[in-house]
């Protein structure tokens, strides 16, 4: 297996839901811990990363959020002006900026071109090697293929042309696993793991791009081992026994000791429920596909502590 | 349950008794579907009447428990039985219907295609199915079309349905619209001009020689073919989208926002909020979903938890319990010292999630709580107790 680190660019897609910023940018900050030099990207420009970075608006330009970690977002509109500048040497320089509007039209109606030149942007900062790693905070699961996939679209379609030409070193980029992969952030739920392992199989069959990693995002801690688990289910449950027991702890502790052993009910339900769905996923997605989990974190914090937080549980789990 | 807990379940039931047609948002995992299905169930049960619930994704599950095959098309009735069964009297009818989000444009164009030579003439196109479903969301306008048939059908006395997942919530919201705009975009005038003419007129212009250079005149004039044939449904589109975008503005028209009292959620129920005030779309009510039980945050409780953690030590108590419940002493302390460990982070969520309804409760004055269930809710009773949540069981 192809360490997750040691790719150049990471695409961080998932269901909408379960984390894929937060995700990607633990990815970015532990890459950063490595002392790789790393760029984040937010693609759909909602501000989660920012959020995630606890920064203020973030633009196209990278910004650098501290040394080494570089973090942007995407607009097809800049993308297209700095693709103008560098590869057609018009002598209109000046009029780019309407100019770009104006094709931003065209952009919109044909297929495939909003996302060449948002994949191009990103390839042609791997190409380029002014980072070690990018990481993309990519589309959802729905939107994914179409964003990846874009270049082959592309040159399908287009059969003369600049962007055609172009398409031939991104397509290069995206189909060697040793550079580029796509990781899924799934949460132990029923519609976040059945899209998971839909979209597993369709981008190993339909797109060049590798799956590197699925990772289980937010895997409720395992409060009790099996037998302690009976236990637990005497003392809490139904029945003679287990009211005499809550009759002595409600002695013993007050009778709001209730209340506690209901929350613990309450988790343990949950975590029974959601490790039914991560033994389907680690099932139904293929046995080379990794997968990494990540527990849910009982915090009080948010943003950057989150991150870090999320970071440290990718470490002891990518090691 | 609290006097306030009591008058949001008053005023959510009147809301929809007023309304003939609420539409559920909210950001993805958030349990929209359960939540429209539930509210659904619940109103025909105590409102009465014919209440459709539309939905678009659900899980397989939830699917199944409503009578719904993988790919319903028409509403099906939720049996009456199905609800004696569930110990549940119903005033109304439930129906549900999957929303077909993948027709999407071969849909659209027999629709509105003006006559069946050009409807073949377009669904023949070969850009056409490369092309279709990229510049506008259609998927996002064709569910707002089938929300305007159904409402226009008059079968039902209350729709709600569930909006499908996008990249931005409002993108259903504001598909009607850019429809319109598409029409009237100078890009298709420009695309969509003779091409002879549009060569004589547009070929000095840098843009023509820049889109020329960049995508090759043999795609554009591909793309611009396309058009002149999609152009003759002008009408069509631009009639309906102009309905559809008036009936989500009308006055028996209300939205509900889902969220859970996570933060992502919580920040997308917030912005949501704003949104469809700027629409001038009336935000109904925010439900806010999985929520912890209130009373995990008393004073006592912590306490309870605090003592417990020593109770877990008492040697004595340890092996009293042992004997009651036929456990080892040991493993018993052990079960107790982890339920008062993991109270703590019980109550550090609770603490969170009580915050952030404090700030969401300021932007949307009412609320609705559901509690978190221990299982997920796959069947009718599941999603009644929701419902009960929501709108009382209606034996007020």
């Amino acid at each position: 297996m192809i360490d997750l680190l040691d790719r150049q660019l990471l695409f961080v897609s998932g269901k909408g839901g379960t984390g894929k910023t937060t995700i990607a940018a633990a990815i970015a900050d532990l890459a950063v811990r490595r002392g790789k030099r790393t760029l984040v990207c937010e693609m759909d420009a909602k501000g989660a990363l920012a959020n995630a970075f606890e920064v203020g608006e973030l633009t196209f330009q990278p910004t650098e959020l501290q040394p080494g970690l570089h973090a942007m977002v995407m607009n097809t509109e800049d993308s297209l002006r700095e693709y103008l500048k560098l590869f057609v040497r018009i002598p209109l320089v000046a009029r780019i900026g309407p100019l770009a509007r104006t094709f931003d039209f065209v952009a919109d109606a044909a297929p495939g071109v909003k996302e060449i030149l948002a994949v191009g942007k990103l390839c042609h900062e791997v190409r380029q090697g002014h980072y070690d790693l990018v990481v993309v905070d990519a589309e959802a699961s729905g939107h994914i293929v179409a964003q990846i996939d874009a270049p082959r679209a592309i040159r399908e379609l287009v059969h003369v042309g600049m962007v055609r030409d172009q398409t031939e070193w991104m397509l290069e980029i995206l189909g060697d696993p040793a550079r580029t992969g796509l990781v899924v952030v799934a949460t132990p739920e029923e519609m976040p793991v059945t899209e998971t392992v839909e979209l597993v199989e369709k981008v190993r069959s339909t797109t060049e791009v590798d799956v590197a990693a699925v990772i289980a995002n937010r895997v409720l801690p395992q409060w009790f081992s099996a037998a302690d688990a009976s236990v637990f289910e005497a003392l809490a449950g139904q029945g003679a026994a287990a009211e005499k027991a809550q009759e002595l702890l409600a002695q013993a502790a007050g009778p709001k000791v209730a209340t506690v052993f209901q929350a613990a009910a309450l988790a343990q339900a949950r975590r029974d429920v959601a490790a039914e769905y991560l033994a389907r996923l680690r099932d139904e997605i293929p046995a080379e596909v990794p997968m990494v989990l990540v527990p849910e974190l009982f915090t009080r914090a948010g943003g950057r502590r989150v991150v870090s937080l999320v970071a440290d549980a990718l470490q002891d789990e990518l090691t | 349950m609290t006097a306030g807990e009591r008058a949001a379940r008053r005023e959510l039931a009147e809301l929809l008794s007023a309304k003939e047609m609420v539409v559920v948002c909210g950001s993805g995992g958030t349990g929209k579907t359960t939540i429209a299905a539930a509210l659904g169930a619940q109103a025909a049960i105590t409102l009465g009447g014919r209440v459709l619930v539309l939905t678009v994704d659900p899980a397989r599950r939830l699917a199944a428990a409503l009578g719904l095959g993988p790919m319903g098309h028409g509403a099906v009735r939720v049996p009456a039985a199905a609800f004696a069964e569930a110990g549940a009297e119903c005033r109304g009818e439930l129906w549900v219907a999957m929303l077909d989000t993948k027709a999407g444009w071969d849909e659209l164009i027999r629709r509105h295609a003006p006559d069946a030579a050009l409807r073949d003439k377009v669904l023949a196109n070969p850009l056409y199915r490369n092309i279709t479903g990229r510049f506008v969301n259609s998927h996002d306008y064709l569910a707002m079309e089938q929300l305007y048939d159904l409402h226009a059908s008059g079968r039902y006395d209350l729709v709600i349905i569930d909006t499908p997942p996008s990249r931005n919530a409002l993108d259903l919201l504001d598909a009607p619209g850019r429809m319109k705009e598409f029409f009237g975009s100078r890009l298709l005038k420009w695309l969509t001009v003779p091409y002879r003419s549009r060569l004589f007129t547009m070929a000095s212009k840098p843009f023509y020689q820049v889109a020329d250079r960049i995508l090759g005149s043999r795609f554009l004039q591909d793309i611009a073919e396309f058009f002149v044939l999609f152009q003759t449904m002008e009408r069509g589109f631009v009639a309906r989208a102009k309905e559809v975008e008036r009936l989500l503005t009308d006055d028996g028209t209300t939205f509900v926002v889902v969220s859970t009292l996570e933060a992502a959620p919580a920040r997308e129920a917030r912005y949501l909020a704003e949104e469809l005030r700027l629409r001038k779309m009336p935000l109904g009510a925010l439900v806010l979903n999985r929520t912890l039980p209130p009373e995990v945050r008393q004073p006592a409780a912590a306490k309870a938890a605090s003592k417990l953690r020593e109770a877990a030590a008492d040697t004595r108590l340890l092996d009293e319990l042992g004997a009651t419940v036929h456990a080892d002493p040991q493993a018993v302390g052990h079960v107790l010292g982890e339920v008062a460990s993991r109270f703590r982070d019980v109550t550090v969520v609770a603490g969170r999630e009580a915050e952030r309804r404090r700030e969401l409760e300021v932007v949307v004055p009412l609320t609705a709580v559901v509690p978190a269930m221990a299982n997920d809710v796959r069947d009718l009773p599941g999603l009644i107790a929701i419902g009960e949540h929501l709108l009382g069981s209606g034996s007020r």
